[in-house]
């Protein structure tokens, strides 16, 4: 089995991409990476497309590395399409096509993803073409046999929550198939950033997920910098992390009693709720932000903590181990709510390896990955935290890995309050006159999210991509829900939480 | 379970008084609705939410409002799951291309008398995203706006402003026979 350095081996190493290596190769080292996917050492971590060119980023785990494979020069005959061979390119490949002119060939599955028909052009990311007039119907999979009918739901929801369409074929009330439909909330972010300066860049990262802002806007920023080549005073590199643990917190906290919620259990929605609104007061008066939305930009952070801050940070996690432990046991001691979630929605461990998923989806059935661990990013070199790994896969597992996660949250804040550096928080860009590359990956509270980009000489952003966790899960959701009851569709769909707006983009 | 529930009863409520309506918004309301055109509903009004292509930020927010803290049920407005049982429709986001028309529809199934509360900075003119060649731009671009409330993402507090005010406006007068 190859590993990541023997392949880069065989291409061309391209200069001034950092912090890991990105080699041009030819279509034949391609396919071959693309086929030892399925084999499990290598994971697909992304793959992306421009106007001539198609990149792929691997993830060689034991090694604890991570590198891109790229096609340069790409003219109109396409390229060999990943999802041939490993099926978690499939989304990727269909939404690349979308965005540039670049066919991926063999591809399995050729209906558009992203784009509906309804710009004003097509191809925004390669040759811009006209836009073909009318909007044609989406041909949904089949699925047939007796007794079968369709349940089409959204793209506007019941709650509050983002549009998608979802397509159940059930029989009775046992969900046989379940399709789903995105790209309804596309807003045409990397369109946006090609050609930004970098804060308007930071800004429009900072806005792909709103409940990941923070870790967005983290991830933008530190691609810059390794581009850049720029240090970030240390002070930043801490308060950074005290702000991705509070927005961890926050989510975890939200999901925890929106679960139990969909579940019929609003008890526990109503105690989470207070919880989480106290994570989000807490920020507010720590960095002047309730999301702390704009708090990270490349060079450091815009807003510091004084001891009024700390001293807020420091209540709040009294009160959370205060609270949180009656919660823990009222959830797991209520014979009608673990009713609903053990054995609900289960996930197997094969498909979630296979599908490289990130965060308590993979955790909860049994992939021990966290880049917070496995790639050791400054501050979390220097503090001890546990990464929790279930293996059952249900409902049930996906709300304990966040329970266990917020206890690892608390110790983390905790330690990064008591030992936070002393000096500046942000140090200016320097212009450095030629073009240069960088990639970043950082754990958000939803898994792990990828930023690579390009810088031109004049500081410019050329262009950008940004990975949510969600494009390895969305598609392990219609594999969870499968032979499960309709009515379990909300639980299972709020324990994994995929977001759409940073999946659509 | 026994034991939680009964420490709520001696512990003091975290709800908090309701903040002033928002002045902004009772003058941008006086504006745009005549008065001929008011409809009275009694105090409480139902709302459904509409995500038209937003960052999911404002979504965030709009589900604190339901939080021990803000209580928004307590005024009488609460959050439906059709907009055949809406007062008032909540749009975020920036409307996208691919969003406009389950927009239009949703709005066009909402029985009159309506209002459309457009919520963010995106839902006023697209935000930071306008301009792009997949979104159309603010709400108002493709259904009628009485109120903005602006803010990325506004504040529960600023939410509640809004609609307080909102509520006010539509009451004006006292309850119809």
């Amino acid at each position: 089995m190859p590993t990541l350095s023997d392949i880069l081996k065989k291409g061309r190493s391209v200069p001034h991409h950092a912090p890991w290596p990105r080699a041009v190769v030819d279509a034949a080292v391609w396919t071959a990476a693309a086929s030892t996917l399925p084999e499990g050492r290598l994971t697909l971590l992304d793959l992306w497309g421009e106007a001539s060119a198609v990149h792929m980023a691997l993830l060689d785990e034991p090694a604890g590395t991570t590198a891109v494979l790229s096609l340069e020069g790409l003219a109109g005959g396409g390229y060999p399409s990943v999802a041939q061979l490993h099926p978690p390119a499939l989304r990727l490949e269909r939404a690349l096509r979308d965005l540039t002119r670049l066919e991926p060939r063999d591809l399995p599955d050729r209906r558009p993803w992203l784009d509906h028909g309804r710009w004003d052009l097509r191809r925004p990311l390669g040759e811009r073409g006209i836009a073909l007039p009318g909007v044609g119907p989406y041909a949904f999979l089949p699925a047939e046999g007796d007794g079968l009918h369709q349940i089409p739901v959204g793209p506007v929801h019941a709650g509050i929550i983002e549009p998608g369409h979802f397509r159940f074929t059930a029989n009775g009330e046992t969900v046989v198939r379940l399709e789903e439909r995105l790209g309804y909330v596309h807003k045409g972010i990397e369109a946006l950033m090609a050609g930004a300066d970098l804060i308007r860049g930071a800004q429009l990262a900072g806005r792909t997920s709103g409940d990941s802002t923070v870790a967005y806007a983290y991830a933008f920023s530190q691609a810059v910098e390794a581009a850049l080549g720029l240090v970030v005073p240390i002070r930043a590199v801490w308060l950074r992390a005290l702000m991705a643990e509070l927005e961890r917190l926050a989510n975890h906290l939200g999901d925890i009693g929106a679960i139990c919620n969909d579940a019929a259990f609003p008890l526990m929605l109503a105690h989470c709720g207070v919880l989480r609104e106290r994570v989000l007061r807490a920020a507010d008066a720590a960095f002047g932000h309730r999301l702390m939305r704009d708090r990270i930009v490349p060079g450091g952070v815009t807003s510091d903590l004084n001891g009024d801050g700390a001293g807020g940070l420091r209540s709040l996690l009294a009160e959370i181990r205060r609270r949180f432990p009656a919660l823990i046991e009222l959830y797991d001691n209520t014979a009608s709510l673990q009713d609903r979630t053990v054995g609900t929605g289960r996930l197997g461990a094969a498909l979630a390896r296979e599908y490289g998923a990130g965060g308590y989806v993979g955790r909860a059935s049994g992939r021990a990955f966290d880049v917070r661990q496995v790639l050791r990013y400054p501050p979390y070199d220097s503090l001890v935290f546990d990464v929790p790994v279930l293996n059952d896969g249900d409902v049930n597992a996906r709300v304990w890995i966040r329970i266990r996660e917020i206890e690892q949250s608390l110790l983390l804040i905790e330690q990064i309050i008591d030992r936070l550096p002393m000096g500046p928080i942000f140090s200016g860009i320097p212009s450095v006159g030629e073009r240069r590359e960088g990639m970043a990956l950082i754990e958000g509270f939803r898994g792990d999210i990828l930023v690579w980009l390009r810088i031109a000489p004049g500081g410019g952003i050329e262009r950008c991509h940004l990975r949510d966790p969600s494009w390895f899960q969305w598609p392990l959701l219609e594999a969870a829900i499968e032979g499960n009851i309709v009515a379990d569709f909300p639980l299972c769909n709020k324990s994994f939480n995929c977001s759409y707006s940073g999946h659509d983009l | 379970m026994r034991k939680l529930l009964f420490e709520n009863l001696i512990r003091l409520p975290l709800t908090e008084p309701p903040p002033p309506p928002s002045d902004a918004a009772m003058e941008e309301l006086a504006a745009g609705i005549g008065a001929a055109s008011r409809r009275r509903l009694g105090r409480s009004l139902s709302i459904r939410a509409v995500d038209a292509g937003s960052c999911n930020g404002c979504e965030m927010e709009m589900h604190a409002l339901s939080n021990a803290f803000y209580d928004i049920e307590r005024f009488g407005i609460r959050f439906v799951a059709s907009p055949r049982h809406a007062d008032v429709l909540l749009v975020t986001g920036p409307v996208t291309k691919n969003m406009q028309e389950a927009l239009e529809r949703t709005y066009n199934a909402t029985p009159a008398p309506k209002w459309v509360v457009a919520l963010g900075g995106c839902a006023r003119d697209g935000g930071c995203f306008a301009g792009s060649y997949a979104v159309i731009g603010g709400v108002s671009m493709v259904v009628p706006v009485d109120l903005h409330i602006p803010g990325c993402p506004p504040s529960p507090t600023d939410i509640l402003r809004g609609l307080l005010a909102l509520l006010e406006h539509v009451n004006e007068g006292g309850r119809a026979s």
